[in-house]
């Protein structure tokens, strides 16, 4: 089993198209759909991207932005922490992400920390 | 029961006749280690150590009667050695686990089994999750049995960068988790479509080789071939992989008669179609037509109906230039791509004149993104010539040189502009 982050990447063309009652119909199946699975561990949704805030340290000088740490096209829209046996479960269910058809999914495994004490020499 | 009359007196002969022994051996056994370990670096690993033992016993004790049987069971015991040496416990709790179900696994060597663990192994290669020359690679090594050198050699790569690159691929196979499975039917079609990628860019690297390079780029195709083959056997109601096959084939029965005697690329309608393989021709012809009854149309099937197509015209002249240029427009429907309505115009051209290939062409020609493709105008130009219209020709073989990045071509159109001047003159 390897858990997995799933990243839902969204795009300004899916919130323009859609009816919003009908989005929110598809991710509500999408989370019963993960449920069913077995695979779902976690999950946030992020408020809009307007309301993002950067911050970065440089030069010992604490520098705070508004906005995303990069305009780009696509923004994170929330994640999903799901528990799969392998890749190939959690692209399937990736595919079926409401967002899919205009934004993108980025799927990344969860790292695993043995912590030191954990370690045995030899 | 071993063969003492097999044993060289040499010993680099020996070890040479061992290691291709193994190397035949090899992808099958590699396989189905890798089925029952779950990881493709350990199980290339344990194939290493036993390689190494069968390097030290088998020169003095023969050939056992079984390579394949012997190899198998000489690596598994390897991997269970290197689990038991593995340093971390996270680690080592999981392995010791695996240790027992190893120990007590029988040793399947049932045909069946055999073939869907090179199919697991096919498909894992080809991952859709690993990057393009990843997959080529690692289908190269793991699947071709090339060495690491070869792969390198055969795609114009340092070695090092080669190995690098394979031990990135087979680490992301374990970090991402990726499975060593066949995939499900809902997935097989996409799945199969991705080898069958692969297969094809193998192919293509050895049958668009320069003289040169030939020696080492003509076993790409025969290799391509080869997995063509078994892909086709382990899949055989899987329509593109029968296209496929048939489109390999008669590429590669054209293959002496496309570069004459002092280098050069001849031209279709220049070949000698006497030296072309009639037993690949109807071998290809044989899988079109078995794919065709399977009734799943695809791209590959009719690439190869087209190669088909010029394979029958007994001379130049008697190609069915009609039929092909019908052909190009369901390919273009399919994947509307610069390169085949290139194809399309030349085939139109030849069916219904130059002027309709042009109409083809026009759209191309305007377009500021893909206007920038050389064979575009390079077919552009050789329309425009025989239309008589001599100035667009020759404005469209300076476009076309302007774009070209290879030698040969450059010197190739450069005539053609100066021949344009004596024709107008």
């Amino acid at each position: 089993m390897t858990q997995y982050m799933m990243l839902i990447y969204a795009s300004s063309e899916e919130v323009a198209s859609d009816d919003p009652s009908n989005q929110i119909s598809k991710w509500i199946d999408f989370d019963r759909t993960l449920k069913e699975s077995g695979v779902h561990v976690a999950d946030h949704r992020l408020e809009d991207i307007d309301t993002a805030t950067t911050v970065r340290v440089r030069d010992g000088e604490t520098l705070i932005s508004d906005g995303p740490f990069a305009e780009t096209k696509e923004w994170l829209a929330g994640y999903y922490i799901l528990d799969c046996p392998t890749l190939d479960k959690a692209l399937e269910l990736a595919a079926k992400a409401p967002i899919v058809g205009t934004g993108s999914v980025e799927i990344r495994p969860v790292m695993e920390v043995a912590l030191p004490a954990e370690r045995v020499a030899g | 029961m071993t063969h003492q009359d097999e044993v060289p007196f040499d010993r680099g002969d020996a070890v040479a006749a061992v290691e291709r022994l193994f190397r035949n051996e090899s992808p099958i056994v590699l396989a189905t280690l890798t089925r029952h370990l779950g990881d493709l670096q350990l199980a290339e690993d344990a194939l290493q150590d036993a390689l190494a033992s069968a390097i030290a016993a088998w020169p003095t004790n023969g050939v056992p009667d079984n390579p394949a049987a012997w190899i198998t069971v000489t690596a598994r015991r390897s991997a269970i050695d290197r689990l038991r040496r593995t340093r971390s416990l996270a680690d080592r709790t999981e392995r010791l686990a695996e240790l027992s179900r190893l120990e007590s696994q029988a040793n399947d060597s049932d045909p069946a089994s055999i073939q869907d663990d090179q199919l697991r192994l096919i498909f894992t290669c080809c991952h859709p999750a690993l990057n393009l020359p990843s997959r080529i690679a690692l289908t190269l090594r793991t699947v071709g049995g090339l060495s690491t050198a070869e792969v390198a050699r055969t795609l114009l790569v340092s070695e090092p960068t080669m190995a690098q690159r394979l031990t990135r691929a087979k680490r992301q196979i374990r970090d991402k988790n990726i499975p060593y499975r066949i995939p499900s039917p809902q997935e097989l079609t996409e799945r199969v479509a991705a080898v069958l990628k692969v297969i094809y860019l193998i192919f293509t690297e050895g049958h668009l080789a320069s003289e040169g390079e030939r020696l080492v780029r003509t076993d790409l195709c025969t290799e391509a071939i080869r997995l063509g083959r078994l892909l086709v056997n382990l899949l055989p109601r899987e329509a593109e992989a029968q296209g496929l096959l048939a489109l390999m084939l008669l590429h590669d029965a054209r293959q002496h008669a496309r570069i004459d005697s002092h280098g050069s690329f001849v031209s279709l309608a220049d070949q000698d179609r006497s030296s072309w393989n009639r037993e690949e021709i109807d071998a290809g012809v044989s899988a079109l037509r078995r794919a065709l009854q399977l009734q799943k149309p695809g791209p590959f099937q009719l690439q190869a109906a087209i190669a088909a197509l010029h394979a029958e015209a007994p001379s130049a002249d008697q190609t069915d230039w009609t039929q092909i240029a019908e052909i190009y427009a369901a390919l273009a429907r399919l994947d509307p791509s610069p390169v085949i309505e290139v194809n399309r115009a030349v085939a139109t051209a030849f069916a219904e004149g130059p002027a309709a290939g042009v109409r083809i062409l026009e759209p191309f020609l305007i377009d500021p993104d893909l206007e920038r493709y050389q064979p575009l105008h390079a077919a552009h130009a050789e329309l425009r010539r025989q239309m008589g219209d001599f100035e667009a020709a020759a404005e469209a073989y300076r476009r076309a040189i302007q774009l070209t990045t290879n030698n040969v071509e450059a010197r190739e159109l450069r005539q053609r502009l100066a021949d344009l001047r004596g024709e107008t003159a």
